[in-house]
């Protein structure tokens, strides 16, 4: 009898769930699922922008195909691959740094001052300017002739020469992250502070009382209980650092050296109006997304997904 | 004097982190107040101050009213995200069902195709609708962009509450509504107003859509707007101008964050930490 | 006599009200124009829009698009794809009309007569199987600019070829760097991965004689000898004469290095000579312009990469008469001339570079206007939708040989397979 008046109110639960998800799900349904589903099925045509409606059927060509001995297709395109390997550089590299330099910033404005406030403000200055602003200013704040970057580098003697930051392959790729960095440190600084303020402070007396080291005291104590923290900011940055595209466009064009998944989907999908391979190249990065989000959430799976079930 | 060392040092490390952040900022706003040939000279402190290029964003094309455009989205944006996202965080944070981790990732799917593969698609929707050229459709289609990462970190937010807290009004026979607005609504307050500001600077910001989507000036956006400035001619790039539209369109979303920020970093603390 | 103000006011009100009407009674129709966005651009043509209401009776609604061309053809790209009818007169870039060929309507029923006054080869770009898609606005090419001081200074005549350029550029630099100028550059010009190094790597190509990549007749010609010892001499400039920052320079990062008194020679287009002796300019009246140098070898001749912006009407629009009508308006004799004098706009039409206003307006129009005349078009008309490959691939190639990471032989052998592909032997 208890069981099942037990059930019943797990039922009248779950219907309740749907119920409020309905929303939700609906708005999300409208608004994601024909335009997802369109690039899915363009992807298999031959369609050009211009002209969507007289698409082929061509199956898998874009992404790969065998001709003559000969593969073509994205996955058989070195661009693609230097897209790829650029891409994740990007996304790991700003990502790991973004985490380190935010979690150093938020020990700082973790410490007690004045005008804290205001600096909690400041740091999220970068954050709020249009990225296509700020990205074209960074373009002309390092340029190789009049950019301020190299007066200041030369006036401090750290460099012998004007680099050419944006036009040396070497350093392109290296000096688009840089800025990426600058401009989204601020969110992981912001979500770091937070959880360091939500720290008790019973452990740090104890941990003063006993004179341990402040640098010991942060990796043992602080550090893993900021993690639940660390993990949401990681995500949503990985998932953003992946599909990188105006900084880039903006900063270099279409070059090589900075190619990221996005501009080359971009650049096939506008320049080329080549609506079927454009969306093939969409799916792909959707779908190296896909994996390493399900990687990413499996290895941390207790803290992000099902806990407490 | 060890200690005063450390203060001093201190004091250094802030400063150099201000000018790190806000350097960019600063000249950006000095370059605003140049003109011509200026901006291809290095300066390190304004050389003049001369508002004419703020004065000429406002009078060459309906600016303010660009701005007033962008509010009223950012914040329909915001209010409906949040609405949408506080109920289904309920459920994807306090009930238990079959199906609920692989609806969230199905949300977080939403978020992992690149914006200009969803361009056309989203195209053809607005124009179904009948939204073409109306500030709805920019609403509507920064959905994709906001749900996603709203459900997200409330529904995180969600799961961290307690268990006692609900039990107690069930008890008292409150239905789930209820439950939503008397009892999570407030102590998720701070947990909105971090979400809500996320998804207000994304609103702000946003451009390809804005673009295609609205076709007058006096409906355009702001970013769309600085995008809109042009020089003299085809190719000349009217820096001074560019720059003084955006410390203009900056300033309010500072205004705001120093409004918040106490509920901001409160908000934040309140979810992604404990457990 | 107090009732006679009220009578006058009173028809004066029926006056104005049938002057509102009368329009409508003969069908007015209101086209919308994309042109320009703000600034001198816009005020120019909102006022020639105006004129055309006066004398039409129709009613006309600017758009504004993005001043970026990559933005504003995207924009187009999703207005035309979906059949909106939101957009009657498109501004377009002189290589658009092969892309947009599908979406726009043949002019030459409506036109009559007005197309054989401007340049030749401006109209022959337009016409795409046989149908007048577009009728040009304003023209562009690419100049060389040079600094008349300096050339002075160590004697030296201004170049006529690109070897010379690079001897004089190396002696210039050299010479003002030993007396302490230390940033000083012989030559910049667009070494960014776009569109703008295709114009430039035309340019070096063509006037080697080395052809425009395609031939009209869809043929690859890019991998000749010519083309080889053009791109070998440019990739020899990089760290010599040009900075390595080059490699990503556009039109305004190269002139800010120019304007700023920072080169010898710039290769650009004929805006940045109002901006070069603008009344803050650091090389202001040290400035001379000269039609770009010619390539050694015997079919070396000068070449100025084709630029500017025309008008067409789209395929969607609910009164193409009324917008063709616009369009021959806009393109007129009358209206390009308002243009060159107030804005510099260069004009489409021969006749206005010799009309006295026009000159007195902009001195240099006359000594350019050989550059204007025999400027070499992209082969954007031949490849139709695939130009914008088309051209990828060739600034691709080109910023790999520039950035030293690929032999012009090697690299331009590839490249003639490549545009092979894209073009299917030739067929496009």
């Amino acid at each position: 009898m208890a069981a099942a008046a037990h059930d019943s109110l797990t039922r009248a639960r779950v219907r309740t769930a749907w119920l409020f998800l309905a929303p939700m799900l609906l708005v999300l349904a409208i608004v994601a699922l024909w335009p997802l589903a369109r690039t899915l099925l363009l992807s298999l045509t031959d369609a050009s922008l211009g002209n969507a409606g007289a698409a082929r059927f061509v199956g898998f060509e874009n992404y790969l195909v065998k001709e003559d001995g000969v593969w073509y297709g994205l996955l058989a395109d070195p661009l693609w691959w230097l897209a790829l390997r650029n891409t994740l550089t990007f996304a790991f590299v700003s990502v790991a740094a973004e985490v380190v330099l935010g979690t150093l910033i938020a020990l700082i404005l973790n410490a007690r001052f004045r005008f804290r406030g205001m600096m909690r403000a400041a740091v999220l200055v970068p954050w709020a300017i249009p990225t296509v602003v700020s990205a074209k200013m960074w373009a002309w704040m390092l340029h190789d002739q009049f950019g301020i970057v190299n007066d200041l580098l030369l006036r401090l003697g750290l460099i012998g020469a004007p680099l050419a930051w944006l036009a040396n392959a070497d350093l392109a790729l290296w000096s688009v992250i840089a800025v990426d960095v600058w401009k989204t440190t601020p969110f992981v600084a912001l979500l770091v502070l937070a959880a360091l303020q939500m720290l008790p402070e019973d452990c740090y007396e104890a941990a003063r009382v006993d004179g341990i080291h402040p640098v010991k005291v942060f990796f043992f104590v602080t550090l893993p209980l900021i993690r639940p923290a660390l993990i949401v900011a990681v995500i949503f940055r990985f998932l953003d650092a992946m599909r990188v595209f105006d900084l880039v466009y903006v900063m270099t064009g279409n070059a090589d050296a900075t190619l990221t998944l996005s501009v080359h989907a971009r650049q096939i999908l506008v320049d080329f109006q080549d609506a079927g391979s454009g969306s093939a190249a969409s799916v792909l990065l959707f779908v190296v997304i896909a994996l390493l989000s399900v990687l990413c959430l499996l290895a941390m799976r207790g803290e992000v997904l099902g806990r407490r079930q | 004097m060890m200690a005063l060392a450390r203060a001093v040092a201190f004091r250094l490390l802030v400063a150099a982190l201000l000018a790190y952040l806000l350097f960019p900022f600063y000249y950006a706003v000095i370059t605003s107040m140049k003109g011509g040939s200026a901006i291809f000279s290095v300066d390190y402190w304004p050389s003049q101050i001369d508002f004419s290029n703020y004065a000429r964003i406002f009078s060459e094309q309906p600016f303010a009213l660009n701005m007033l455009n962008s509010v009223l989205v950012a914040f329909a944006v915001v209010a409906l995200s949040l609405l949408l996202g506080l109920t289904a965080a309920f459920s994807l944070g306090r009930i238990r069902f079959r199906g609920r981790n692989a609806l969230l990732f199905a949300v977080l799917a939403v978020s992992m195709f690149p914006q200009v593969a969803v361009l056309s698609g989203m195209f053809e929707l607005v124009r179904a609708f009948g939204l073409y050229n109306s500030l709805l459709s920019l609403v509507f289609s920064y959905m994709i962009f906001t749900l996603p990462f709203t459900v997200w970190v409330l529904t995180s937010f969600m799961r961290e509450l307690p268990h006692e807290i609900e039990e107690a009004a069930i008890m008292d026979g409150a239905g789930p509504w209820t439950l939503v607005v008397r009892i999570f609504l407030p102590l998720l307050w701070p947990a909105m107003v971090t979400t809500g500001l996320l998804a207000f600077i994304v609103a702000w910001n946003e451009f390809l859509f804005a673009l295609t989507f609205i076709l007058s000036n006096e409906q355009r956006t702001v970013p769309v707007a600085i995008a809109l400035i042009t020089g003299g001619s085809e190719f000349e790039l009217p820096w001074g101008g560019i720059m003084a539209a955006s410390v203009t369109v900056t300033l309010p979303l500072i205004v705001l964050v120093l409004v918040f920020q106490r509920r901001l970093v409160a908000g934040l603390t309140a979810g992604a930490v404990k457990g | 006599m107090k009732w006679m103000p009220r009578v006058i006011g009173a028809i004066l009100v029926l006056f104005s009200a049938l002057a509102m009407v009368r329009p409508a009674a003969s069908e007015q129709v209101e086209i919308a124009i994309s042109c320009g966005a703000v600034g001198v651009e816009l005020q120019l043509c909102s006022d020639a829009v105006r004129a055309w209401e006066q004398a039409s009776g129709h009613r006309v609604r600017i758009v504004s698009t993005p001043n970026s061309s990559t933005e504003r053809l995207a924009l187009y790209q999703q207005v035309l794809a979906a059949g909106a009818s939101d957009i009657d007169v498109l501004q377009i870039d002189v290589i658009w009309p092969g892309i947009l060929a599908p979406h726009l309507v043949d002019l030459a029923p409506h036109v009559g007569g007005a197309a054989e006054q401007h340049f030749p080869n401006l109209i022959e770009n337009d016409r795409i199987g046989g149908k007048l898609l577009a009728l040009p606005w304003w023209t562009d090419a690419g100049v060389l600019y040079y600094r008349r001081d300096l050339l002075e200074k160590h004697g030296l005549a201004a170049p006529a070829t690109w070897q010379e350029m690079t001897e004089v550029a190396r002696a210039v630099q050299g010479a003002e760097r030993a007396a302490g100028h230390r940033d000083l550059w012989g030559f910049v010009f667009q070494g960014r991965a776009y569109e703008g190094l295709t114009c430039n790597i035309l340019e070096w190509v063509d006037s080697h004689g080395g052809g425009s990549f395609v031939a009209d007749d869809g043929k690859v010609t890019i991998d000749n000898a010519a083309a080889r010892s053009a791109l070998a001499l440019a990739a020899s400039w990089i760290g010599d004469i040009a900075p390595r920052g080059v490699l990503n320079y556009d039109e305004e990062a190269a002139r800010g290095v120019f304007q700023s008194g920072n080169a010898v020679f710039m290769r650009n287009w004929p805006y940045a000579w109002a901006l070069a002796q603008g009344a803050d300019s650091p090389v202001r009246g040290k400035v001379g312009v000269l039609a770009l140098p010619r390539g050694t070898g015997e079919n070396g001749k000068t070449s100025g990469t084709l630029g500017g912006w025309h008008l067409a009407v789209s395929r969607y629009s609910r009164h193409p008469k009324e917008a063709a009508s616009l369009v021959t308006f806009l393109t007129s004799p009358a209206q390009q001339k308002i243009r060159a004098i107030r804005g510099a706009y260069n004009p489409t039409i021969p006749a206005l570079y010799e009309d006295a206003e026009v000159l007195a307006a902009n001195p240099f129009f006359g000594q350019l206007f050989d550059s204007f005349q025999n400027a070499v078009a992209r082969p954007s008309s031949v490849t139709g939708v695939h130009y914008n490959r088309v051209s990828s691939a060739i600034w691709r190639a080109g910023h790999e040989i520039l950035s030293g990471n690929a032999a012009a032989d090697a690299r331009l052998a590839a490249l003639a397979v490549e545009l092979n592909r894209i073009g299917r032997r030739g067929r496009w």
